[in-house]
């Protein structure tokens, strides 16, 4: 217990002094992170708006196949991307193995399918209350999917932070790909776990606090737009 | 508001009547929802400019016959055609449709109004402030368009559906469960309208609104045509069962 306050005690410290490990390894964490989100949110929107404005044979495998891919392992999707990027892989030719970009392409993939399917719901509610609307309107595919896209912008910004959380909480597959070097893949979750291991526990708690905070502000951003939408009836 | 200043609006706004469209012709005209006949058979000839009725009990298709018009669903078999053409869009207006149950976008009402209008690729910007005044949505502009009140949320559909620059305006039941004060003034936009010549297809199940607008009266029952009539002869004349048992509250 002693311990325990005592690097509480270092952790908040850490943070207070705004120590420059620290902050390199948060700044790369929220790099990566947003760069996977913004590519999960340019094909999940996209494709989300197709699925949820389209009716087509097989779609409905498709559906249970993104969502399945939700909850699709890390550790899993780390090995797959870590083979396709050696250098006797398909994608070895690209050399960003144990770079933040492999740490970005891994998350993306873990990321892209949840965007994918809520956006993909979220999009569908609305298309359904449009439906008759737009049919009498005549519009074209592009017009549907802008104006969906659109009008679910609060839900969308919703479903993304949801992505967003799951990326930066994420250590299995950027700890394969990334490889955890110090200055240069290393990033919070990776970082918790190696200095655990080595008993740095201040410097991992001080992380960890972090990590918590980041997460408590998506959740409250979440709430916020969520309250919003509903007060102003445009979610 | 005076018909006269509603029907300067309708100028402003470059609305311009054009019924090249009809006459409207349906060639046994059937929709059916997967065995279920909800329009059966139909063969009408709308020669009317001016406005056209649909009545009848729940259940007879007049909400499916104003979707099969509009282009929303494609008749089981049969056809529609417009001055002899299966393609509406040949002819230089546009249709538009005001649905019963009001589909507003999640947007602001001036947004709505805005969408609509960018729709038409008109370049010149439209006197928003006085298109909301004919309905009394003036100071209600920048709310959300799904906080308005029911009629409120009618009264917006129908200066949005002004805004497409349709030829043909069909409104499906587009007063039901509103007040007296939004009936009225929805009413003298569709009056105004006919006026300014545009055609209106109308339907309701109000008798007495039906005798203060019609022109022409269309009475369906169970999906078939049961009698079409100028709206004189419908009213004092009836030649079928149904329609007077419709008129008289039974059917």
């Amino acid at each position: 217990m002693i311990e325990f306050a005592e690097a509480s005690k270092l952790a908040l410290n850490l943070i207070l002094s705004l120590d420059a490990d620290i902050l390199e390894i948060v700044i790369l964490s929220l790099k990566v992170s947003v760069f996977a989100l913004i590519i999960a949110c340019i094909i999940g929107f996209s494709l989300g708006s197709l699925l949820a404005s389209n009716k087509f044979y097989g779609r409905g495998v498709i559906l249970i196949i993104i969502n399945s891919l939700m909850a699709l392992p890390p550790v899993v999707v780390g090995l797959v991307v870590y083979m396709a990027l050696s250098k006797s892989g398909p994608l070895g030719w690209l050399n960003i193995l144990y770079t933040p970009s492999a740490m970005i392409v891994a998350q993306s993939i873990i990321i892209t399918p949840i965007v994918l399917a809520l956006s993909r719901q979220v999009i569908e509610d609305i298309h359904n209350e449009y439906y008759d609307y737009f049919k009498s309107l005549n519009l074209t595919k592009f017009q549907i999917v802008k104006s969906l896209i659109w009008d679910a912008r609060y839900s969308l910004i919703t479903v993304s932070l949801a992505g967003f959380g799951r990326g930066i909480a994420e250590v299995g597959a950027v700890i394969i790909v990334g490889g955890n070097i110090n200055h240069f893949t290393r990033v919070m979750t990776t970082s918790i776990a190696l200095e655990t291991s080595m008993g740095n526990l201040p410097f991992a708690l001080a992380l960890g606090i972090i990590l918590l905070l980041i997460s408590l502000s998506v959740n409250a951003l979440v709430m916020a737009l969520n309250l919003t939408s509903k007060k102003y009836a445009f979610g | 508001m005076h018909s006269d200043r509603i029907k300067q609006i309708f100028i402003n706004l470059e609305l311009k009547p054009d019924n090249s469209f009809l006459p409207l012709k349906t060639e046994n005209l059937s929709y059916f929802i997967d065995e279920k006949e909800i329009i059966s058979d139909l063969n009408i000839n709308i020669f009317s400019d001016e406005i056209t009725i649909i009545m009848g009990p729940n259940g007879a298709g007049k909400s499916i016959f104003l979707k099969l018009l509009n282009g929303i669903i494609k008749p089981t078999s049969g056809n529609i055609l417009w001055n002899k053409r299966k393609d509406f869009s040949f002819f230089s207006g546009r249709q538009a449709l005001v649905f019963q149950k009001p589909i507003l976008l999640r947007r602001s009402v001036a947004a709505n109004l805005d969408f609509i209008h960018n729709l038409t690729n008109i370049k010149a910007k439209y006197d928003q402030d006085q298109l909301l005044k004919i309905v009394d949505l003036l100071n209600k502009k920048n709310q959300p368009a799904r906080l308005l009140s029911f009629g409120e949320q009618q009264r917006l559909s129908l200066i949005r559906a002004l805004l497409f620059r349709p030829s043909l305006v069909m409104l499906d039941e587009p007063t039901a469960n509103l007040d007296p004060a939004s009936t009225k003034i929805i009413e003298d936009i569709i009056v105004s309208l006919k006026e300014f010549g545009i055609k209106i297809i109308f339907v309701t199940h109000n008798i007495l609104q039906a005798k203060r607008l019609a022109d022409e009266v269309i009475f369906f029952d169970k999906g078939k045509l049961i009698e079409h009539k100028n709206a004189k002869e419908f009213f004092t004349n009836p030649s079928s069962k149904q329609v007077s048992k419709y008129l008289n509250g039974i059917l």
